[in-house]
């Protein structure tokens, strides 16, 4: 089967049953996206599918037919980084950086839905199915805060 | 009247093993010379480029080159045994060593927690790092740069005190003339001792240390190139798997594995208890479990309705902390007393990257990649489990997804190297959740009782403090008082224990600071000028005082059903304080809102202020979770909220508006500040919803378990 994987084709073997994280991790080697819980609770693997926020560790890779997979790995555009990455690192919103990707990808997803500045509340609401276990939320949300604005000021 | 202080040695409890591996019973041989010093090899990563000289076996960790090497391309590149776990360290002892070699930041690559290539070291943990490997940096690179001066002067025939160093050079203030550091050390090694009285850079000079630089390989992380030891690809790599017992403590009765062993490419591993298997994917592996057919002898053992009487009534004796004048004498003077018992449960650190590594055999030696917080321990759990001596057994410790104090040994890295000395392949071994919250070991569960005494005016007269079981670290009391009994008690845990951040001063701190609050208000007295005036050491007072002026404790308007709590609180060198307002919610499931939470820090003279905070609010956030919800339920030796879905942890719709306040005192050398500032949220709390409620609560988690 073929998946589309930040905008490139691979062939996938079908038989084997995986989840998107596995496929992902171990047979192609995008390793961005991180194992947390394995029942879709924690936010580590979150990728993009057509822009939306999923877990890939609760994901049959059977339903991605057509689909356009987004990971960490393709959030870069000839080589810079992405706003939300790039707020990440201004902020130092991360401590172990282990749930960082996750958390990236379902910001970068909070703020195409959002185009217009965002309460932190409603940034709590969104990323709550994110666990930062180092418990840095409080950076966190001033990085989306700050993507925002730089988003917004285009 | 005798006083004891024994106590301080106690602090790390050590876990128990895992496995017991059949080739442990045999008798292990020392090998010859595995007493040797360590020492550096050459290794392949040196020959790959790390490094464009080579070092030589046998440096002296005396020596300038057993920390720091300077190649002919300018590159610094420090050793130290310590690992990056997310407090940046790396970041921080990087600071210190740019700043006393006056060279840009990036100019210093860190090889950290490799047992090949750094000096020995006991671990990241303790708060230890920058107390310890913080100022034997700081006096290596100051060695180094004396070094520098001293070999450009002969070279020169100039005068060492007219020259200095800038930007990677060492320049002559009088000619201009300036060389690179690269050109001068020509690569080799720097055979000069550490000077120990070498002049460093004082505080208020520092240019580099001290300020908020960002963590340094900070791009890594964003990117997702960063490779966690589960992320790690080696070639022609397998999967392994283990077959967990069906609870703690469980024998093998009996095993048939021949359907596992029949299936292709799968191996099956066999050692005593151990039961793994190797295969193409970790699907497989799973399959191969599944058709392993066992029975295990489990032993009747203790569930979390008992633990607390089981503790108690299983004391194994007592550790004195302090021990003067007459408790019981003067716990009957008093004119307020309280005596009361509280419970704290077992939780779990539940790092976000769980245990894993990656192991590899070649000629005899095994090099594993693992996230433990102990790379030289873990290196004496292999040689002692495949008898090997030091230079055979190599432990790699890329940055890893968190400890807490959760990753002390070696359990994923044994698993590992023994699968892998059977497929006599490269395996790689990751725990699932499932894995990590039953087979890691826990923050000890405990009882604690306390008889308290003090007088009408507010004095304290009497404390009388007994731990069961959750450890000894953060027992005695920085108040002044003339009558005090503080024993801990241990006990002989029914599940698998060990450190967490903080240790037990989380429990010990929340049980005085809830005591101290409620003696308080029996006397009708402030719970801030109560401790005040009960205080002697002027760094725990400041920070008091720093923490209740931000949150307005003194001023700040009441609402209905709010309440206010503080505690206090010292460990280590290093003194937090913390205020928090709840209000009463009706709405939520807790019954409870924490409004809003300020946390004062103190750890004499800050090295990196945005990290420092960053430790600070990951310490209340963490620390909110084991006060309100966190907690490990367990019967009959199995784990009963083993995932995430079970087990709530703190998340962005938990988190109050938090203030941090750091007091930067530039007179004190700096001391560790990943685990103090944990220590007060639970009190805090717990005595706010004392103000707001008028309940007083005795257990952590203060909330018990409701799910998100």
């Amino acid at each position: 089967m073929e998946l589309t994987i930040n905008n490139k084709k691979y062939d996938v073997d079908l038989a084997s049953g995986e989840t998107l994280l596995t496929v992902l991790r171990d047979t192609l080697d995008l390793t961005g996206t991180k194992y947390g819980c394995g029942e879709g609770v924690c936010g580590a693997c979150t990728v993009l599918i057509d822009g939306n926020p999923v877990r890939s560790c609760i994901t049959r890779i059977e339903t991605l037919k057509d689909k356009k997979i987004t990971t960490v790995e393709g959030l870069e555009t000839n080589g810079t980084l992405h706003p939300v990455q790039e707020a990440f690192l201004e902020e130092d919103a991360f401590q172990c950086g282990y749930c960082t990707t996750g958390m990236i990808m379902s910001s970068v997803a909070l703020l195409k839905k959002n185009q217009q500045m965002i309460s932190e509340k409603e940034i709590a609401q969104h990323m709550n199915g994110n666990i930062c276990r180092c418990g840095v939320y409080p950076r966190i949300v001033k990085a989306i805060k700050r993507a925002s604005a730089n988003i917004n000021k285009g | 009247m005798k006083s004891t202080k024994p106590i301080n040695d106690i602090e790390e409890i050590q876990p128990d093993s895992l496995h017991h591996f059949a080739i442990d019973r045999r008798q292990f041989f020392k090998m010859l010379g595995s007493g040797l010093a360590v020492s550096f090899v050459v290794t392949d990563s040196l020959a790959n480029g790390f490094l464009d000289s080579t070092l030589i076996d046998d440096v002296d960790e005396k020596q300038i080159s057993a920390w720091i090497h300077i190649g002919e391309n300018e590159k610094i590149t420090v050793f130290t045994g310590k690992v990056e776990v997310g407090q940046n360290i790396r970041t921080s002892l990087a600071q210190i060593v740019a700043e006393e070699l006056h060279v840009p930041l990036p100019a210093i690559e860190m090889i950290m927690g490799d047992t090949d290539l750094t000096p020995y070291d006991r671990g990241t943990y303790g708060s230890l790092s920058t107390p310890v490997m913080g100022p034997q940096l700081r006096k290596a690179a100051a060695s180094t740069r004396e070094l520098l001066l001293e070999t450009a002067g002969k070279e020169w025939g100039v005068d060492k005190s007219f020259l200095k160093v800038d930007n990677g050079r060492v320049v002559d203030t009088k000619s201009q003339k300036s060389i690179s550091f690269g050109t001068l050390a020509k690569g080799k090694e720097l055979l000069q001792n550490i000077n120990d009285d070498v002049a460093v850079t004082p505080v208020d000079q520092w240019k580099i240390a001290g300020t908020s630089v960002h963590k340094v390989n900070g791009k890594a992380f964003v990117t997702g190139k960063h490779r966690y030891t589960s992320d790690m690809n080696v070639p022609g790599m397998l999967y392994g798997k283990v077959l967990r017992p069906s609870t703690f403590g469980a024998t093998l009765k009996s095993v048939d594995v021949a359907a596992a062993d029949a299936m292709t490419d799968v191996i099956v591993v066999q050692d005593g208890n151990f039961i793994g298997v190797v295969a193409p994917s970790v699907s497989i592996a799973e399959q191969a479990l599944s058709k392993i057919v066992v029975q295990w002898d489990s032993p009747q053992q203790p569930g979390r309705k008992e633990i607390f009487d089981y503790l108690v009534k299983h004391s194994d004796g007592d550790r004195s902390a302090e021990t003067k004048g007459n408790v019981d004498e003067a716990y009957t003077e008093g004119a307020v007393k309280i005596d009361q018992t509280f419970h704290v449960d077992y939780i779990a650190h539940a790092p976000l990257e769980p245990r894993a590594a990656v192991a590899e055999w070649k000629d005899g030696k095994v090099t594993v990649w693992t996230g433990t917080q102990r790379p030289f321990g873990v290196q004496e759990e292999l040689m002692n489990t495949f008898h090997l001596s030091k230079e055979n057994a190599r432990v790699i410790v890329p940055d890893t997804g968190s400890g807490y104090g959760g990753k002390h040994t070696g359990d994923a890295a044994l698993e590992a190297a023994r699968l892998a000395k059977a497929a006599n392949k490269p395996v790689k071994l990751v725990w699932t959740r499932e894995e990590e919250f039953t087979w890691a070991y826990f923050r000890p569960a405990g009882v604690i009782t306390v008889k308290a005494a003090a007088g009408k005016e507010g004095k304290m007269m009497s404390w009388e403090f007994h731990n069961y079981n959750s450890g000894g670290s953060g027992i005695e009391t920085p108040y002044a008082i003339d009558h005090q009994k503080v024993i801990y008690h241990p006990v002989k845990s029914p599940l698998r224990q060990g450190s967490y951040r903080g240790l037990a001063a989380t429990a010990n701190i929340f049980a005085r600071e809830s005591i101290m609050n409620d003696l308080a208000d029996e006397l009708k007295i402030d719970p801030l000028e109560f401790r005040l005036a009960n205080l002697q050491n002027e760094r725990l007072k400041n920070v008091l005082l720093a923490a209740t002026e931000k949150f307005n404790w003194k001023n700040a308007k009441r609402e209905k059903g709010h309440g206010f709590g503080l505690a206090c609180g010292d460990e280590k060198g290093s003194f937090i304080a913390t205020c928090a307002e709840v209000v009463q919610d009706d709405s939520s499931d807790e019954g409870i809102k924490i409004v809003r939470v300020v946390a004062a820090f103190e750890c004499g003279a800050i090295i990196n202020p945005g990290h420092l905070e960053s430790q600070i609010l990951g310490s209340v956030v963490q620390g909110l979770g084991g006060a309100l919800f966190e907690r490990v339920d367990f019967d009959n030796g199995k784990i009963l909220n083993p995932l995430f879905s079970g087990y709530r942890v703190p998340r962005f719709n938990d988190i109050p508006h938090i203030e941090v306040v750091m007091l930067n005192r530039k007179d004190i050398p700096s001391v560790g500040a990943g685990e103090t500032p944990i220590f007060c949220i639970a009190p805090a709390i717990r005595n706010a919803i004392g103000s707001a409620t008028g309940k007083k609560l005795y257990k952590l988690p203060l909330l018990g378990n409701s799910m998100t």
